[in-house]
């Protein structure tokens, strides 16, 4: 099997599984307990914390754990809406963040707050006068997307974020494409709250982050005992925040070897498919990408049957097509970067690990070369295509 | 997801390409949800289908319906083709995921699309044939939650 959809999820990490054991098996104490088992777990909780508020610039108790990614963004914007309402109702985000995001602001747009919508560019990128000029009195939070989940575009994140604090607006960032992959720094990026989770760095499912700036005055999210400083209640899950602590750590210590390695297969690939396969483009910004990102349209094809189709020949990978997203539009993000819609049901997404080979790109192209062939010659646009270059 | 037949078709279409000179052909779906089938029949003069091939651009179940609908109507008579609903299709198929349904009603018609296009041409009547909608998923809405 060729594993080709990393920003999907990950393989949980060796180093990461033998680090959590111990807290199902022995070390299964409480950690709000008094006796000796629990003060391990608490240890072990605590130790995870600091980890990861160093790989971020922040402070220990800056560190929020959640069951992953899309309970850091509900809780960041939900809770900065309740809180700040006295002064506006007024969010700032962008048109190709994740659904958690969108999903969580149209929620927000029901109970009276305004919400505006950014475009981006081309390659995906946010205009920064585009975002000053839409800031309004009673705007009371920015959220954009540290770097784009499906064409991996790295937003200029440090601007947005100095553009937040001159003008006194909380800033938040979806960070769970870019946590562990590319160097944060909070203070230096002026980040009032970021999201992470787990399972995209080589962690464990069901758990993640908000980093919440000391001094925000947010509500509790899960009202209960006082876990996390009683914000986030619930018996703390141990050996997720243990695998959490220790993917973080791991993530750190081979970032830049692993990004060396991603990005020499990333742009081979990217090469390989712009030389050998007519007709198609490259999705997302050629150079400020997430090292392991690969996004393609493939004219006059559709993405679901590729994803058979390679799947058949033990590879993984995803796709924009309508059909892969349960609905019959194709992914937001394409359509935002001005894709048709029939490119985008053509969009091919290969997620790279620092664990994949030359050789595996290799069988991936040579695969996708007769894959993209067969389709078109059994598709009705590519004929008609052929068509018109003859007229 | 799929159903045994359903990736043999996929994987192993049957008539895909193109009739030159068709007695009829017939294109529905459109870009913009991601499936177009195209359908091409040859008919003889005692109204057999003689021939048919297809092209689709869609996803899995799209090239699995057109495949079974082009199976389903060779060698049949027109009031026989006539008789191929979406549901036959599916049927024939051991089924296909609900969100796929449409999929079938593609491949129904676009065979009305292409008689159509026989009748057009030959200046007749099928007795039950309507003119085909230009975009199948007219009047199709997504569920609000």
């Amino acid at each position: 099997m060729i594993y080709l959809d990393n920003a999907a999820t990950t393989k949980t990490a060796p180093e990461v599984v033998q680090a959590m054991l111990p807290y199902f098996t022995e070390n299964y104490g409480n950690p709000s307990t008094i006796y000796s088992l629990g003060s391990a777990s608490k240890k072990a909780v605590n130790e995870a914390r600091r980890t990861i508020a160093g790989a971020i610039g922040a402070k220990q108790e800056e560190i929020y754990f959640t069951a992953g990614g899309s309970e850091a963004d509900n809780w960041a914007l939900k809770a900065t809406a309740e809180a700040y309402e006295g002064k506006g109702k007024h969010i700032i985000t962008t048109k190709i963040e994740h659904h958690a995001i969108l999903h969580t602001c149209e929620y927000l747009e029901k109970r009276g707050f305004e919400v505006t919508y950014l475009n981006v560019d081309e390659d995906g990128l946010v205009n920064l006068d585009e975002l000053k000029n839409a800031i309004r009195p009673d705007t009371i939070l920015i959220s954009v997307m540290f770097a784009n989940n499906e064409i991996g575009t790295i937003e200029p994140i440090k601007e947005i974020g100095a553009i937040a604090k001159e003008r006194g607006i909380l800033f938040h960032t979806d960070a769970v494409q870019a946590f562990g992959q590319v160097p944060i720094n909070v203070d230096e990026m002026h980040i009032d709250m970021l999201s992470a989770s787990g399972h995209k760095l080589n962690g464990p499912k069901g758990i993640g982050f908000l980093y919440i700036r000391a001094g925000l005055k947010l509500r509790s999210f899960i009202h209960g005992g006082g876990q996390e400083r009683s914000r986030r209640a619930g018996t703390e899950n141990v050996p997720g925040i243990v695998g959490l602590g220790t993917a973080t750590e791991r993530a750190l210590r081979i970032m830049e070897e692993k990004t060396k390695k991603e990005l020499e297969l990333r742009d081979y690939l990217i090469s390989r498919i712009e030389k050998e396969i007519p007709y198609c483009r490259l999705n997302g910004h050629r150079t400020r990408r997430l090292p392991g990102n690969v996004n393609f349209s493939f004219l006059y094809i559709e993405g679901e049957s590729m994803l058979i189709m390679l799947d058949m020949k033990g590879i993984c990978a995803s796709s924009g097509s309508a059909c892969t997203s349960g609905s019959l539009d194709p992914s937001h993000v394409l359509l935002a970067i001005g894709l048709k819609h029939e490119e985008a049901h053509g969009s091919l997404r290969m997620t790279l690990s620092e664990e994949n080979t030359k050789e595996e790109i290799d069988i991936v192209v040579d695969n996708l070369k007769q894959i993209v062939t067969k389709l078109r010659d059994m598709s009705p646009l590519y004929e008609d295509f052929l068509k018109r270059q003859k007229d | 997801m799929y159903s045994e037949k359903v990736m043999d078709h996929f994987q192993h279409p049957r008539n895909v390409g193109e009739i030159e000179n068709a007695s009829g052909v017939g294109t529905v779906g459109n870009a913009k949800c991601g499936d177009i089938m195209r359908m091409f029949l040859d008919i003889d003069e005692n109204g057999i289908i003689r021939d048919v091939k297809f092209k689709t651009f869609g996803c899995g179940a799209a090239v699995a319906t057109s495949s079974m609908a082009t199976e389903l109507v060779k060698g049949k008579s027109i009031q026989e083709a006539m008789q191929v609903t979406n549901k036959a299709v599916m049927e024939a198929l051991d089924g296909l995921p609900p969100v796929k349904v449409h999929c079938s009603l593609l491949a129904e018609e676009a065979i009305h699309a292409a008689l159509w296009d026989y009748a057009e041409k030959n200046h007749i009547t099928i007795e039950g044939l309507k003119k085909p909608k230009a975009d199948i998923h007219e009047g199709e809405e997504e569920e609000q939650y």
